[in-house]
């Protein structure tokens, strides 16, 4: 080859693939993730981020609204018996798994049996009141209850609730990890581990109208800025839990598109009060001194300073948006004096308290600046940054004295808090342990009406309040940032990506 | 003792000196640590704000008289910040490198002196320590001992053990047939006396030049724990912990990212101009 | 040759069972607690228990050691604590990102490092030299994840010219592929091509001053021919065995760059299976690793040797 023909090829080749690397297909959405999820089994996965890809990857058979209503999936309705130990489901009778296998009442039975008894399965405690499930027709089951569980809704609206090929599931066993198979409006075409899992639209998906994209590229993105700068160039079109510091930056963008919703969760600082020998201190076994750190905290300027006021400040389980957020105990602004009046009553000058946070720089932050906050009454707070396994292994060893974590949150006010505080929750870790909240709690699930179900929460509250075992700063909102392309995304507030409905043009 | 001769005696010592005075690149190097020597020291003296003073009114400021390198996103103030943070990664760099150096040194001298089965274990184990990615190994010392500036300098100087006992193993192994070791050895030293006094000497000049190197890129590494979350603890300043917050504020607050980048770079090319002048200095090929 | 060779492999038996002894060791001795992350948020006690036992976490860890020691030779690196995927499928999915990172980050370091030392060993005491120096010196002290958000922030952010982060295969797209490395690729190429030059420039100012260098110019060969032909290809050798050195330089250096330009390569993986206590990825990672440092290494070495009896046949 002479070089003009060398140089007129590489030209060639330069131009296609230019062409090539320009604006993919209108069809195809792109979306940035904050982590890489796990594995891509409903029964085995564990992580926030997988259940977003669940989302477009499988049916439910119950979905909510933004509203927290729950709303038919696969289920087309649904009735309680009056004793509240029987629940009846009618299902849809057009629906195929991604495998051609057709879904009906055997196929829920065997995933409910697979979620429950699967060695590997993280959905045990979700169905832990479910004693049998039976299908009574081929498109009808029937859930017997060990006891009334007003949470078994919640949980079939979530990974408990969606629908693997049995199939699939049968054969593949734990492999189907790597090769799901359920029967959402986009089927799995490959993954590559922190790099992208790609999803095409399901041909056959029963309500497949209401879906406009071909196909889903969810591509992980650990980086906030990293993932912003992807969003401004184009090479995504969608990113999710957008850096609250970024959230002006996008609203000044014409480019791009700003959606939230308040989310479900909350973020604390969980106090070890009878969790082993770390307890022994004033912080750990006096109220009264945690009220004082508790007053010393701005929450407002807390959510101006690191979240630009996006978030909301909390004091509560759930946030104050919440049916279930109880008035008679609003936010408190800060009140350094009163917080000083407690200590001086005690008679305590100055208190040293170790907290423990992940060592991210948002929680980093955050911990940097109640510090601040509350040296001004008298608390020296030295942090410990610890990545999240240690972080944990502390927690539940009580090897700690405070600890900032959060918790995702549940569509049920039960799922915020029954396990945190009960005297044996499952991660109660602060120790706390008061029978009458118990009891409450206990009560509170099994009470198939709200009014009575709010009745018992706030008399729990009372004692919360009391007790500040779990110390309430914020409840994220989640917060997603677009391409102007991409119209017809609706926020949630469980964080989730519902592509129905969504287009890019 | 005076018939044998003295390895290195005072006169090219003092050579040596004269030579490195009259490299300008080295004395730029040396001018430059020493600025930010003494600024570390004086932090606790100079007139600025707390470093862990925050300001709610004034965070991610940009640069401005009342704050000459601007505010981080808490308020405080980053030229304060900066000057205690080289306390921070200066000590990080020498600290750990005088670790490598008293563990490394010792164990490169005893494989080298002696040889055989003590050598063959120290080499194996040499080798198999160099053969890890410097920083991984920091990553997992230092996640292993718990996240601090101590144990990031502990972290960092145990993985710099293996450069300096390979360097003093050769240079052992070229010096211990010399003349002068022969002779000691034939009077009838004791090896420690030996090792002490005519090895070690010998030793030092490469060793020397290796350190000022290694703080260099132990400063780095140190920066690179701290970038990741596992060296200084908040609210203490370091350069490298600066760096990872910032990197959340790139396009707001860029200059964030540039000052403790800035120093990092001055003060890691100080080190380096420093030991490319030793190096030459102590050079004996070239007069 | 054959037998240096073999004995060089038997040496790096000893050395790759102690690096896996250390990192064994090591890991054992980290906090936390990776089955309480893998449980999921609701931490059911059960599915603790299980995965303790599945993992073998609760044997001596003297019998894990031997456990993973059998699997090992049986070609079985275990299976990630995270994902459920084999160990070796997720190194070599992560090989190819890797190697064309560092593949990339070499012809940078070579087309940069190698002609400027030549051109400041020839150009000895001008501004020229200076300003090479000056420049390698600056590559050599730049902190390279700062350089690499500097470079983010203006060539994706404020100019647009180049993808932010990601990876691209190159079989799928090899231009766009070239493009997501390119950045990283060059932070990763600035430190080597720094050493490279520094070496090149060492290198050719010892031959330069050799006699056969001085015969050569004696002869009225051009000076372009001497240092061409004559010094270079003299000089050069040992520049060819450096390069294989520095490549453990720069798999270390991979390490922060990848995290930071969110590559999928071997750095990454590592990280994020040390912060996640990732026992089985993290072990075989860094004995993977070894092992391509350690063939480096002999490969550089069986190099040098070759080239130096020809070396000093040539004269």
């Amino acid at each position: 080859m002479t070089w003009p023909t060398i140089r007129r090829t590489l030209y060639a080749s330069l131009l296609a693939s230019a062409a090539m690397a320009g604006p993919a297909l209108a069809t195809e959405l792109r979306i940035g993730l904050q982590e890489d999820p796990d594995a891509l089994d409903t029964d085995q996965a564990r992580t926030f981020v997988g259940r977003i890809v669940f989302e477009s990857l499988c049916d439910k058979l119950i979905n909510i609204t933004p509203d927290l209503e729950f709303i038919p999936e696969l289920a087309t309705e649904w009735s309680w018996s009056d004793d509240g130990l029987e629940l009846t489901m009618r299902l849809r009778e057009d629906v195929v798994f991604h495998d051609g296998t057709p879904f009906n009442a055997d196929a829920v039975v065997f995933n409910i049996d697979r979620s429950q008894t699967l060695d590997e399965s993280r959905r045990r405690s979700e169905l832990a009141s479910v004693e049998s499930v039976a299908a009574t027709d081929e498109f009808e089951v029937v859930f017997t209850l060990g006891a009334p569980d007003a949470t078994l809704l919640a949980q079939l609206s979530d990974r408990a609730g969606m629908m693997l090929s049995p199939a699939a599931a049968e054969e593949l066993g734990l492999d189907l990890a790597t090769n799901p198979v359920c029967s959402g409006p986009f089927s799995f075409v490959e993954r590559v581990q922190q790099d992208r899992i790609v999803l095409e639209k399901f041909a056959d998906h029963w309500d497949a109208d209401s879906y406009h994209l071909e196909r889903l590229v969810f591509i992980p993105m650990p980086d906030t800025s990293v993932r912003l700068a992807n969003l401004r160039s184009g090479d995504i079109h969608m990113l999710e839990r957008l850096a609250a510091s970024d959230v002006p930056q996008v609203q000044g963008d014409a480019s791009l598109l700003f959606e939230s919703a308040v989310g479900l969760g909350y973020q604390g600082i969980t106090v070890n009060v009878a969790n082993g020998e770390r307890s022994e201190t004033p912080f750990g076994q006096d109220p009264q001194v945690r009220r004082a750190f508790s007053l010393a905290i701005d929450r407002e300027v807390i959510n101006q300073v690191v979240f630009e006021g996006a978030f909301l400040p909390g004091n509560q389980h759930v946030p104050s948006t919440s049916p279930w957020y109880d008035e008679n105990f609003p936010v408190e602004g800060r009140d350094v004096e009163a917080a000083r009046a407690i200590l001086d009553e005690l008679g305590i000058d100055r208190l040293e308290v170790e907290v423990q946070m992940a060592n991210n720089p948002v929680q980093t932050q955050l911990m940097q600046v109640i510090q601040s906050m509350v040296a001004e009454a008298g608390f020296d707070v030295s942090l410990r940054a610890t990545e999240f396994a240690s972080l944990l292994a502390a927690q539940t060893a009580g090897d700690f004295q405070a600890s900032q974590v959060g918790w995702s949150g549940r569509t049920d006010p039960d799922g915020n808090l029954h396990a945190f505080v009960t005297c044996d929750g499952g991660l109660n870790d602060s120790g706390f342990c008061n029978e009458e909240v118990d009891r409450l709690l206990n009560e509170a699930r099994t009470a198939s009406d709200m009014d009575a179900r709010r009745a018992l929460y706030a008399e729990a509250q009372e004692i919360l309040m009391a007790e500040l075992p779990i110390i309430y700063l914020y409840h994220p909102t989640w917060l997603w940032a677009l391409r102007d392309s991409v119209s017809g995304f609706v926020p949630y507030p469980d964080g989730m990506i519902r592509l129905a409905g969504v287009r890019r043009d | 003792m005076t018939a044998i001769d003295a390895p290195l005696p005072a006169r090219a010592r003092s050579r040596a000196w004269a030579k490195l005075r009259r490299n300008p690149a080295a004395m730029v190097g040396a001018v430059i640590v020493v600025v930010f020597v003494v600024l570390a020291l004086a932090a606790p003296i100079l007139p600025m704000a707390s470093p862990t003073a925050t300001d709610w009114g004034a965070i991610r400021q940009p640069p401005s008289a009342a704050h000459w390198l601007g505010t981080d996103e808490i308020g405080r103030d980053i030229f304060s910040r900066m000057i205690w943070g080289a306390r921070a990664s200066l000590m990080a760099g020498v600290v750990s490198v005088a670790i490598a150096v008293v563990i490394g040194v010792p164990l490169g001298l005893i494989a080298g002196y002696f040889g055989g089965w003590t050598d063959s274990v120290i080499a194996r184990c040499t080798d198999a320590l160099l053969a890890m990615p410097f920083l991984i190994l920091a990553i997992a010392l230092a996640a292993f001992l718990g996240p601090s500036l101590t144990n990031a300098m502990i972290a960092i100087g145990l993985s710099a053990v293996p450069i300096f006992i390979r360097l003093t193993r050769g240079q052992v192994l070229s010096v211990k047939t010399e003349d002068y070791v022969e002779g000691a050895r034939a009077i009838g030293l004791g090896h420690l006396a030996i090792m002490a006094a005519y090895i070690l000497p010998n030793v030092i000049p490469p060793i020397l030049v290796q350190a000022t190197l290694t703080v260099a890129t132990a400063i780095i590494a140190e920066a690179s724990l701290s970038f990741l979350g596992l060296g200084q603890q908040p609210p203490a300043p370091s350069w490298g912990s600066m760096l990872n917050t910032a990197r959340n504020f790139m396009s707001q607050a860029p200059w964030m990212a540039v000052w403790p980048g800035v120093a990092i770079f001055l003060v890691v090319m100080g080190f380096n101009l420093m030991g490319d002048g030793l190096r030459d200095a102590l050079d004996p090929r070239e007069h | 040759m054959l037998s240096f060779v073999l004995r060089r492999i038997l040496i790096a038996i000893p050395t790759l069972l102690l690096v896996s002894v250390f990192v064994f060791t090591l890991q054992k001795l980290l906090p936390g607690d990776p089955v309480l992350v893998m449980a999921g948020e609701e931490r059911d006690p059960e599915v603790i228990a299980f995965l303790r036992e599945q993992y073998r976490l609760n044997d001596p860890i003297i019998v894990q050691y031997f456990h993973w020691l059998g699997n090992v030779l049986q070609g079985d690196l275990g299976m990630s604590l995270r994902t459920r995927q084999p160990v070796l499928e997720l190194i070599l999915e992560r090989i190819p990102v890797t190697f064309q990172l560092a593949v990339m980050a070499m012809s940078f370091a070579v087309a940069i490092g190698i002609p400027m030392g030549i051109l400041s060993a020839v150009k000895k005491g001008t501004w020229l030299d200076y300003v090479a120096n000056f420049v390698a010196l600056s590559g050599l002290s730049i902190p390279n994840f700062w350089l690499g958000i500097l470079l983010i922030l203006l060539v994706s952010v404020n100019l647009g010219w180049l993808p932010a982060s990601g990876y691209v295969a190159f079989w799928s797209d090899p231009l766009r592929s070239i493009q997501t490395l390119l950045m990283p690729a060059f932070v990763l190429g600035t430190a080597l091509a720094a050493t490279l030059m520094r070496h090149t420039r060492s290198a050719m100012l010892g031959v330069l001053q050799s006699d056969y260098v001085r015969t050569a110019r004696a002869k009225g060969l051009r000076e372009r021919v001497v240092v061409m032909k004559h010094a270079f290809r003299n000089g050069v050798l040992p520049i060819v065995t450096l390069s294989a050195l520095l490549f453990g330089e720069l798999l270390a250096g991979a390490v922060l760059t990848e995290q930071i330009f969110s590559i999928p390569g071997f750095g990454r993986l590592i990280v994020d299976a040390v912060f996640n206590r990732d026992y089985a990825v993290v072990q075989g990672v860094v004995l993977v690793t070894a092992v391509a440092f350690i063939a480096m290494n002999l490969l550089a070495d069986v190099a040098y040797a070759l080239l130096n009896p020809r070396m000093r046949a040539a004269q």
